[in-house]
């Protein structure tokens, strides 16, 4: 398998202190990885700094197979070469119908003089449809998202990211706030998602890492501190000694 | 799903219907067509207030449904104003300073009627010469272009300034004040070539038309502002009604999430930002041929400061909001200022509208504000049932969101 994402190198300054340092990480073409880490691990940060929120102080992002830079490109045109991001508070747009919201979200030409113009088709609509019924919310398609509770709120953000058809998914902390059903629905939907692309997840909850069964990298004061499968991982003193034995 | 427009936007059709008995009905009652029971200044005033409507509409989709607030609409309005008013100064100058010299012995020259049109013009800021910038004033077809692309440019340059360098919120508000200080500023000096302070007068009267009674005139001008009200309105509303409306929506609650979704959030701003300059600006090149009279006071920053009042007192985000808003709004203005509304004894103290009217519009706008966010055109909700989403306003949370609501609650 290829590499899709390759992060080699990376730092970044927060006012003087380094959020990520020296940080390198890949991911191949459908790929599933878990990244933990304690509390300012720097774990949102580096999804920050390959959606191009935040741009490094040194080092390379390089993305697809013609390994194109992302470090110059802005974050719209990073989200069309094709790289999602959910993020760690479910932001969808509540005053607008879980509907609109994923028919927002689908992969089309997003200039604004075609979006003007633009008219659903039967296609659309059908897979607007699907995409609601794979994150569960049929029932609530034409509801006002801001109506839903907040599980259901993550899930649709989630559709959100699998409208767009992104090649990498990069999740933070998809399973805040749910109930363990919930939970266990969102692993199914991550795993699915990550047979055709790859997705990285963040998150604290080791169950959960444990239900998504991949490799897991763990990140600690902005670089890797080791990178394996879980009980690799968890077998590691530094690891224990950072994250696990507090 | 492929249901026309007007079968998934009824309000356009009520809106509509609703202007056009307006029309009518003012129509038949006006001084133009003998009826008399509407005076002409009465018809003008009410053309004029169309006018403010098509405004508030430009600014319900800035501010209310793309979230720019911005303070400078009314620089493009009175923008507007100029550029048909340069035509109909200078055209109808023309005619009378023609016949006037075909009177004389000597047919005049071509400088000497150019002198005599300058003199005309431009005799109250002590100059004689033609300005550069009215090269093109005997031409209505390039001035009718020039409503449009004169502020549809500054807009255009100027927005993509800000929204490129990514300035948000408050400062993009002064920004666009400065703006249209600047401008004012500029137009009141007499070395811009607009008159300074003076403006440009004498604009409700058609070059050629003099015959024409005001009474006809008020009409023509009533019937072109009913008309570009509809238009606006309908394209507003197509605007926003579909996939590019949920866009600039998502702009406004939350614009990150927007970029994430690889939309170039910047050129969409600068699209909504322009267009709506282009359709205050037409809205500007039909209200003062109404007023007569337009100069530089008109565009100063506390104008585009009561359209937002307006609009937020209508309601944002609702296009009718924003009509019904500036027609109340503003001809009660005129109602107070006007003297026309009783003096309030109270003993001690008469309150004078004159003076208190503004005292009352604020308080009005802070009002609304804190207790109807939704405006006038809220109450309409109170009708059609349709509700914000009502979360009793923040996220439940991660601890209690997997519940739904009414579970939370127990
Ligand atoms: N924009 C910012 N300005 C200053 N400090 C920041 C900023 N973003 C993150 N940080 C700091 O960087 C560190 C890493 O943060 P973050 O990536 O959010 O951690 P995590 O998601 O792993 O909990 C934290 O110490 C945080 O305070
Ligand atoms: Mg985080």
């Amino acid at each position: 398998m290829s590499t899709l994402l390759e992060v080699s190198g990376v730092s970044v300054t927060f006012d003087g202190f380094r959020a990520i340092n020296n940080l390198s990480f890949q991911i191949a073409d459908a790929e599933l990885r878990a990244v933990i880490g304690p509390n300012g691990a720097g774990k949102t940060t580096f999804m920050d700094i390959v959606t191009g929120k935040t741009r490094p102080d040194e080092g390379r992002v390089l993305f697809g197979e013609k390994s194109v830079s992302l470090l110059r490109m802005s974050e719209a045109k990073i989200a069309q070469a094709g790289v999602g991001r959910k993020f760690q508070r479910p932001t969808v747009f509540e005053d607008q119908s879980v509907f609109d919201n994923l028919l927002m979200a689908l992969k089309k030409d997003r200039k604004p003089w075609s979006v003007l113009f633009y008219r659903k088709s039967k296609r659309d609509t059908e897979r607007v449809e699907e995409l609601a019924e794979q994150i569960g919310l049929t029932e609530q398609i034409h509801r006002t998202s801001g109506e839903l509770s907040h599980g259901q709120k993550q899930w649709l953000e989630i559709g959100m990211l699998l409208a767009q058809e992104p090649r990498l998914l990069l999740v933070d902390e998809p399973a805040a706030g749910m109930t363990l059903a919930e939970r266990e629905q969102t692993t199914d939907i991550l795993k699915e998602a990550a047979k055709t692309r790859a997705v990285v997840v963040v998150e604290h909850d080791m169950e959960f890492v444990r239900r998504l069964n991949c490799k897991v990298t763990v990140l600690h004061e902005g670089s890797v501190l080791a990178e394996g499968s879980l009980d690799h991982v968890t077998a590691n003193q530094d690891v224990i000694d950072v994250y696990l034995g507090r | 799903m492929n249901k026309s427009f007007f079968a998934r936007n009824p309000s356009v059709l009520i809106f509509i219907a609703c202007l056009a008995l307006f029309t009518l009905t003012v129509s038949v009652l006006a001084d133009g067509f003998g009826a008399g029971v509407i005076s002409t200044s009465f018809v003008k005033t009410l053309g004029k207030t169309l006018c403010l409507c098509l405004i508030a509409i430009a600014m319900d989709l800035v501010w209310g449904y793309c979230g720019i607030l911005s303070l400078g609409h009314f620089a493009f309005f009175g923008l507007g104003g100029y550029m048909i008013g340069m035509w109909l100064m200078y055209a109808r100058t023309e005619l009378i300073v023609a016949n006037s010299l075909a009177e004389a012995e000597i047919p005049p020259t071509a400088q000497e009627i150019s002198d005599a049109i300058g003199n005309q013009i431009f005799g109250v800021v002590g100059g004689s010469d033609i300005p550069l910038i009215w090269s093109f004033a005997d031409s209505l077809t390039i001035q009718l272009a020039f409503v449009v692309l004169v502020p549809g440019l500054l807009a255009l340059v100027f927005g993509w300034l800000a929204f490129r360098s990514r300035v948000t919120g408050v400062y993009l508000s002064i920004l666009t004040q400065a703006m249209t200080l600047a401008l004012s500023l500029y137009l009141f000096q007499n070395e811009s070539g607009l008159r300074g302070n003076n403006g440009l007068s004498g604009l409700q009267n058609l070059p050629g038309l003099d015959d024409v009674p005001q009474s006809t005139v008020s009409l023509w001008f009533f019937w072109a502002s009913a008309l570009a009200l509809g238009l606006g309105y309908m394209l507003a509303a197509w605007v926003v009604s579909g996939k590019f409306g949920s866009v600039i929506r998502g702009i406004r609650d939350d614009e990150a999430r927007v970029r994430f979704l690889g939309y170039s959030v910047e050129g969409y701003k600068l699209f909504v930002f322009t267009l709506t300059a282009v359709i205050a600006a037409i809205a500007g090149a039909l209200y003062y041929p109404q007023a007569g009279i337009i100069n530089p006071g008109e565009m100063a920053p506390i104008a585009s400061i009561y359209l937002a009042v307006w609009v937020a007192i209508g309601g944002r985000g609702r296009l009718y909001g924003a009509v019904i808003g500036a027609a109340l709004v503003s001809l009660l203005s005129t109602w107070f200022t006007g003297g026309q509304a009783p003096d309030i004894p109270l003993g001690f103290y008469t309150i004078q509208w004159v003076d208190w009217w503004l005292v009352l519009l604020g308080f009005s706008f802070v009002a609304v504000t804190l207790f109807a966010p939704r405006g006038i055109g809220g109450l309409f909700d109170l009708y059609t049932g349709r509700h914000a989403p009502n979360r009793h306003g923040a996220d439940l949370g991660p601890d209690m969101g997997s519940l739904r609501e009414k579970e939370a609650d127990e």
